[in-house]
């Protein structure tokens, strides 16, 4: 959020490959692609499968789990637009595939690669969300 | 595999702007200034060109430059992509042009003004969901996160490395230490008259935390560099000439450059290996033949991710083979004479090269003992430079 309350966090940048990643984000889902014809899941997005060449595709929910596989702490420079230091994260899903996030609520200092991590979103600019990840709650008990 | 391309060209001349924070000067006229010098060096006129070849992101609008130095016919002219990862990539469609007959005299150019004009580490928000053929696709995914800057992209990288190999930020340290031993010897450096200790860049404020610190970081600098090159034939009558010995690009599957988040272990750069096993095994060349390298140092964790996807070391012993003293003057294996991209300036990587062709024509502000062949190495694109 900005001073103001304005939501500062900037939309994605949409093409015609990368949508529907964002369109279900902004539906709070978390999403991959995975060829119709050989079942292989994919990310980043693409139109088509590299192993069979398939254009069909289907876009399944992934449950959200994964593991930090790597991060950042990025200090400098900073933009207006993000709280710093921005924890950036690269999240090893528990489908398989990796994706680019934030790391939310979480002290920089207690990240450490494997840590377990959970979904939740972030709203941006022009009624849009992001998928972004914390700690995953140690079992109950 | 193939080596047809082995000492069948030669760069013959070589030539570069002042390197400053403010140009003060367009791109095309600082291309046309480097274009320019770099012929007379060797011996040669624009209407002896006929290639042109740059790669992504230079600004330059080829037709402008061919206006602009009076050229009066241009026969090949390409752009490699990768950015400053295909910076000697160049070398590879020069020589190719000329081996096939379709250019004579091609010249390669890159001019930048990576501080007074468009900053890459400037942590804009913007763009498009392409890539604009920067070789990267980073923009679309890391934009709503936050992560805006080269810098930003490779901590990722440079993070897991460190987690897999024990690598600490000390480790990168000791690389920049000799980087900027060698630029305050050399007066086109930024860094000219300026060494630090190891004290000095622990005490640089972060980046990115825990990997890249503010002197990890190459200087964005204002400038232009430019070589020729024709065939080996031609060359051998010129003054000075460095032989081609073996030149090799490898780009691989689900690979980006700068965010390259997405093979199975980014702790491992296996598109330079892929490229290393060309230059070496393809071209029959030995690691032990090498007298000096030229390795991207954008940052310093890439610097020893390529020397170890060169196979100078193994994974996860560059910190090893630097803190043992190879990267000096002394050492096995001394790179970045210019004080690398750290210490000189970041002409996004051709000053690189012009360092190689340098030191085998024995005129490097550092100059080595007698070299006789060098590496030269932007992760995925690469070449072996030799005297004749």
């Amino acid at each position: 959020m900005s001073e103001t309350g304005e939501v500062a966090r900037p939309a994605p940048l949409l093409n015609d490959d990368n949508h529907f990643y964002w369109d279900a984000a902004r539906e709070r889902r978390l999403v991959a692609q995975r060829c119709q014809k050989c079942g292989r899941l994919r990310h980043p997005p693409r139109p088509m499968c590299p192993v069979c060449h398939s254009l069909e595709f289907e876009i399944i929910d992934l449950a959200g789990d994964g593991v930090v596989y790597s991060y950042a702490i990025l200090h400098h420079p900073q933009n207006t637009a993000f709280d710093y230091p921005v924890l950036a994260a690269l999240i090893d899903l528990d489908e398989g595939v990796r994706v680019l996030s934030n790391l939310v609520e979480v002290d920089p200092s207690d990240i450490t690669v494997g840590m377990p991590v959970t979904v939740d979103f972030r709203p941006t600019r022009h009624d849009g969300a992001v998928p972004v990840f914390k700690p995953k709650a140690k079992a109950d008990g | 595999m193939d080596s047809r391309l082995r000492d069948t060209t030669a760069i013959v001349g070589m030539g570069q702007t002042e390197f400053s924070k403010a140009a003060g000067r367009s791109e095309t006229q600082l291309a046309a200034e480097a274009i320019v010098a770099a012929l007379a060096d060797a011996g040669l006129t624009t209407s002896n060109v006929d290639g042109l070849v740059s790669y992504t992101i230079d600004p330059v609008e080829e037709t402008e430059l061919v206006r602009t130095l009076g050229i009066p016919e241009i026969g090949f002219s390409s752009r490699v992509p990768y950015g400053g990862g295909g910076s000697q990539g160049v070398l590879l469609h020069a020589a190719a042009a000329v081996a096939a007959g379709v250019a004579d005299v091609v010249v390669v150019y890159r001019a930048i003004k990576a501080r007074s004009g468009e900053r890459f580490g400037r942590a804009a928000v913007g763009g498009k969901g392409g890539s604009s053929h920067s070789g990267s696709t980073a923009m679309q995914w890391c934009t709503p996160y936050g992560v805006l800057t080269p810098a930003s992209w490779m901590s990722l990288n440079s993070v897991r490395y460190m987690h897999a190999y024990g690598v600490s930020s000390e480790d990168f340290g000791r690389a920049v230490v000799q980087f900027r031993d060698y630029a305050a010897n050399n007066p086109n450096a930024h860094f000219y008259k300026k060494p630090i200790t190891l004290d000095d860049h622990q005490g640089s404020r972060w980046i990115a935390e825990p990997a890249i610190r503010l002197f990890d970081c190459c200087q964005e600098t204002d400038g232009s560099v430019a070589l020729v090159i024709t065939s080996a034939e031609r060359a051998l009558g010129s003054d000075r000439p460095v032989l081609i010995g073996a030149v090799a690009n490898a780009a691989l599957f689900e690979e980006e450059i700068a965010s390259n988040h997405y093979t199975k272990d980014i702790a491992v750069m296996e598109g330079c290996a892929a490229m290393a096993k060309k230059l070496f095994e393809g071209y029959g060349f030995k690691r032990s033949d090498i007298d000096v390298a030229m390795i991207y140092d954008a940052f310093t964790p890439m610097f020893l991710m390529q020397l170890e996807g060169l196979g100078f070391c193994g994974p996860g012993e560059a910190k090893d083979f630097i803190a043992d003293g190879n990267l000096g003057p002394q050492g096995s294996l001394p790179c970045n004479t210019n004080g690398g991209l750290i210490g000189e300036g970041y002409i996004h990587g051709l000053n690189l090269t012009a360092e190689a062709v340098r030191q085998l024509r024995g005129t490097s502000p550092n100059q080595l003992a007698d070299p006789e062949v060098a590496l030269v190495c932007a992760s995925r694109t690469g070449l072996i430079l030799r005297r004749p």
